[in-house]
């Protein structure tokens, strides 16, 4: 049964891959009736969990052995339990929405089949990664997914900013599954196995040190997938994909898996302070970078993408508080995927509305034209800023609280930062909201000057907004369903275990200073973009608006610090390498020749030389006959 | 003389005749190394040979002494002769050293070797002289025979198959397969019209008659020797002697005698130079 | 006399036509040079003969002049045809074999 979840996809890629242009007609009903089907299997599997006592809902499936050597036995198991079920939940349903929004929007692409393909590809090894029973069969899916994701932001690959986009995407996470496969070989070194259940039970008896080791390892490889500081700089690029690969793959899901690995790997970190403690930093650092980032970006996608990344952040901090954040990182993922992936989806429909427009500053006033998508938006932005009520308020208060309940210096630093970014939050996503929705109609304008007839924005299909309808209505009741009466926290406890933290001050005072940060956001970006008419053109900005359109300057540190000294590296390895490898290689070998050139001369081809040399050898054997003789 | 020194000595005569032929042996064999000429080095080397032959004789070995002269002095040495009477003089029998530094390590090799060999001899302890005369006592051929062909049979068997292995081996070594049929003498003419040169007969050797020999190139009316005259093998070599400006000369003589005679004025009295020098 | 001397007298022999064979350059010569150390050889083995009462030194010696003449045959046959091929009989104008 949880080997169907994963089949299911698998066949819908390998159908639409192998089949060819003969299913162009029917492709995308393929892939998604295949997609629709493993969610209707994860919600049979979720209803028999439910029917079960807390304690035997976890489900081993153990389907055959892999690689079976030696002290080295690697199986393809399947391991069903509250946390796995919850992002095969997120997981297929999103995905199944996406798949049903992708018919709308693919329409008119005439490589549809193929995109559906490699969605259901992606759903194969999404679901493989979160299934995987052991650290192995999840690299498998991390991998999977790694080049699903590749397949999809290069999906239109005539356009050489996307090619670009994808191999930049493959390059950086190339990097983070460096630190994952390290972390397997430092587990099978500590532990002699890489299951879940050995390693995670055997963490007690290791030393600190390795195990900080493997966390380490472990965060990088987060990093990379999860498009945290320092591996952050493909999140942006990978937004020249389609935009249901956007709300998908590198908002909903796959962005996510990191918070996953850190959360299945909890045992490790628990008992590697160090290591959590760098998680918390990168993710409060993350937090604060994509907040920042996002501000200045005037394409919508990108400044969604940069949300996404400060959205993140937010689930390593909690992930890196240990039991205190587990849940809740995992609860801020569920309920992000919903907004988010809402809020992607409605981006991708004011484009199809504007003709592939990006530019925010080329929106405006389309709350008239496009109803649906305007509700919807503006139900997520809601939902992400932290509205009360709504489910962003639920998760990301949680995780603040969690934030300062560490206690100590380290909770008041992380707390703040939490919250200054809560408020950076409301600022940039008012921002979009503004420019997009409300304030003048600048296309209008833009239409005339190129002396067009204004194509007026329409609003999408159905196959389009009913799926945004469906993430609105997740966005908006999803935290208070998972809230009222703790009950995700008691779904998932027996997994990721929990430990009531005891803040500072109290939950009241930090909901409170929450909404006012929010508040705070909103009258800033109101102030600034609702009351002043947005110019068509940006401004020159201040330094730090200048450098957040730079992403920071992050490829530029890349390229400073990676790249400019990769370079000087090889080349100063080229260097020892002709000067001290090859030359005393070539010196060996020259001087050898030059030896042999000189012995060669005695192969002078006189046969009288030759003699010579026999009659001497000749004398010499008389000689040491008659001294041995003499001996 | 007591037994004791008998066992170690020979005869006086024995040693007189050794003195004298072992100076000639090793002049000999000194000649056959440093003459130029291979044809003397041959007769000079024939010449140690039969000296070796009287001393096997006089070592008791007549059979290998008689051998010695019949065998090697007068077979394998002639065969000598003939191969260097096909290949002829060349410029091989220069005593001159074309290989660095060889023949300074040949005698530097050959000396120490030599000296090596005495030491050697002279440490070796002979002490039991038999004499061959008990070995000899049925006769030496009679001595030789039975063991040849009774502990000796089987290495005398293979010398017989050596000689003919080395019988066959100078057959086919020698042996020129012809690869197409010989030229007749008409096909040959027809070539030599055809190919418009040297219609008549090459020219004939000697000057004015007064020289017949082969190796003496005909002069041309100017005076210069003509190659064609002379066999192609002489030419190879460079044995050409070239007596025109003798000739020349013997014939300015005879005019100007004629002239004498005849009370002429002489018109130059200068000595008749080929050309060529007279250009120089 | 000590017949030892006639061992002395091959030792000379044999060295004069060891260095005869470094030194000239005529393949005839050559060989004859190495006729001359044969000869050498052939004396000694006479005079062991005769120092050791028996007569096998004689036998090889025998041996070595069937075992010459082959040479001899052989080896003039070489010469031959390496004149007919090359115009000469240097042993040194035969020196291919080297690089």
């Amino acid at each position: 049964m949880i080997a169907l979840l994963i089949a299911a996809p698998l066949l819908g890629a390998a159908v639409l891959l192998v089949g060819g242009r003969r299913l162009d007609a029917v492709g995308h009903w393929i892939g998604t009736l295949l997609a629709s089907a493993s969610f209707v299997i994860g919600l049979v599997l979720f209803a028999d969990l439910l029917g079960r006592e807390a304690e035997q809902r976890t489900v081993v499936q153990h389907l055959f052995s892999w690689i079976p050597v030696a002290g080295f036995q690697a199986d393809v198991a399947f391991r069903l339990d509250q946390l796995s079920m919850t992002f095969v939940l997120l997981i297929t349903g999103v995905g199944s929405l996406i798949h049903v929004y992708s018919i709308g929007y693919m329409e008119h692409d005439e490589r549809r089949r193929r995109f559906f393909g490699y969605l259901n590809l992606f759903l194969a090894a999404m679901l493989l990664l979160v299934l995987a029973d052991n650290y192995l069969l999840l690299y498998f899916g991390w991998e999977g997914v790694g080049l699903a994701s590749y397949l999809l932001i290069g999906f239109w690959q005539h356009k050489p900013s996307a090619a670009t986009a994808a191999k930049k995407a493959f390059l950086v996470n190339r990097v983070g599954d460096m630190g994952l496969s390290i972390a397997i070989m430092l587990m099978f070194l500590t532990f002699g196995s890489f299951a879940f259940e050995p390693v995670l039970s055997q963490v007690g008896d290791t030393s600190e040190g390795r195990l900080t080791a493997i966390g380490l390892m472990l965060l990088l490889a987060a990093c990379g997938k999860s498009a945290q500081v320092p591996l952050q700089s493909w999140l942006g690029d990978a937004m020249e994909g389609p935009t249901p690969v956007s709300a998908l793959i590198h908002a909903a899901t796959m962005v996510t898996a990191g918070v996953y690995l850190i959360v299945r790997s909890g045992a490790i970190f628990n008992a590697a302070p160090d290591a959590q403690l760098a998680v918390t930093v990168v993710g409060a650092v993350t937090l604060l970078f994509g907040a920042v980032v996002g501000c200045a970006k005037d394409d919508i996608k990108k400044a969604l993408a940069a949300s996404t990344m400060s959205q993140i952040g937010y689930m390593m901090l909690a992930a890196g508080l240990g039991p205190l954040g587990y849940v809740f990182a995992i609860m801020h993922l569920v309920t992000h995927g919903f907004f988010k992936a809402g809020l992607f989806l409605g981006a991708g429909s004011v484009m199809h509305g504007m003709n592939d427009e990006v530019d925010m500053r080329k929106y405006g006033g389309l709350r008239r034209y496009m109803p649906v998508t305007f509700v919807t938006f503006g139900l997520g932005y809601l939902a992400i800023i932290g509205f009360p009520g709504l489910s962003g308020f639920f998760s990301k208060d949680k995780i603040i609280e969690a934030a300062f309940a560490k206690g100590g210096t380290e909770g008041w630093i992380l707390g703040g930062v939490a919250l200054l970014g809560a408020a950076v939050t409301a600022f940039y996503m008012t921002r979009v909201m503004l420019m997009t929705f409300f304030g003048e109609e600048r296309w209008r304008d833009r239409a005339e000057a190129s002396g067009q007839a204004a194509a007026t924005p329409h609003e999408s299909p159905g196959v389009m907004t009913i799926p945004m309808i469906v993430l609105a209505v997740g966005s908006v009741f999803g935290g208070a369903f998972f809230s009222i009466g703790d009950r995700f926290l008691h779904w998932l406890e027996p997994v990721t275990g929990h430990s009531e933290g005891h803040p500072p001050v109290g939950a009241w005072a930090v909901t409170a200073a929450t909404v006012v940060c929010l508040l705070i956001g909103v009258a800033v970006a109101w102030a600034q973009y609702g009351r002043r008419p947005v110019p068509a053109v940006a401004p020159r900005g201040s330094l730090l608006t200048r450098a957040a359109r730079r992403d920071l300057f992050q490829d530029d540190f890349n390229h400073v610090v990676l790249v400019r000294g990769g370079e000087h590296l090889t080349r100063s390895l080229v260097y020892v390498d002709h000067t001290l490898v090859d030359g005393v290689v070539n010196g060996a070998a020259a001087s050898v020749g030059g030896l042999s050139g000189r012995m060669r001369r005695l192969q002078n081809g006189f046969a009288r030389s030759y003699a010579v040399s026999m009659f001497g050898g000749a004398a010499l054997l008389v000689a040491a006959t008659l001294l041995m003789r003499a001996v | 003389m007591t037994a004791q020194l008998a066992a170690y000595s020979t005869s006086t005569g024995e040693a007189v005749q050794f003195w004298i032929l072992g100076t000639l042996a090793v002049l000999g064999a000194l000649c056959t190394v440093f003459l130029k000429k291979a044809v003397h080095s041959a007769l000079c080397l024939a010449g140690t040979m039969i000296v070796l032959a009287v001393f096997y004789l006089a070592n008791g070995a007549y059979f290998l002494g008689i051998v010695q002269i019949v065998v090697y002095t007068g077979a394998i040495m002639m065969l000598f002769l003939f191969v260097v009477m096909l290949v002829g003089v060349t410029a091989a029998d220069s005593l001159k050293e074309t290989i660095k530094g060889q023949r300074w390590l040949a005698l530097l090799c050959g000396l120490g070797f030599g000296i090596l060999l005495f030491a050697g001899i002279g440490h070796a302890s002979l002490k039991d002289f038999e004499g061959i005369g008990r070995a000899n006592a049925n006769g030496n051929v009679e001595g030789l025979a039975s063991l040849i062909f009774t502990r000796y049979v089987f290495a005398f068997e293979l010398t017989g198959v050596l000689l003919i292995t080395a019988a066959v081996g100078a057959m086919v070594l020698t042996h020129r397969q012809r690869i197409g049929r010989a030229r007749t003498q008409r096909e040959l003419a027809e070539q030599r019209v055809r190919e418009g040169k040297h219609l008549p007969p090459l020219p004939a050797p000697g000057v004015y008659a007064r020289h017949n020999a082969v190796d003496i190139a005909g002069l041309l009316p100017d005076g210069t020797p003509s190659e064609l005259t002379v066999n192609k093998t002489l030419r190879e070599r460079g044995q050409i002697r070239d007596v025109s400006a003798e000739a020349l000369n013997d014939l300015r003589a005879l005019e100007q005698r004629a002239e004498e005679r005849l009370e002429r004025t002489a018109i130059e009295a200068a000595t008749f130079k080929r050309p060529e020098e007279a250009s120089k | 006399m000590n017949p030892v001397n006639y061992l002395y007298l091959a030792a000379l022999l044999f060295t004069i036509g060891a260095t005869g064979v470094l030194i000239r350059r005529n393949a005839i010569v050559l060989f004859m040079c190495i006729e001359l150390m044969l000869n050498a050889c052939n004396l000694a083995l006479v005079a062991f003969s005769r120092m050791h009462g028996n007569l096998d030194g004689q036998i090889v010696a025998f041996f070595t002049m069937v075992v010459a003449a082959a040479e001899v045959v052989v080896g003039l046959a070489i010469i031959v045809s390496l004149f007919r091929s090359r115009h000469s009989a240097s042993v040194d104008d035969a020196s291919l074999m080297k690089l």
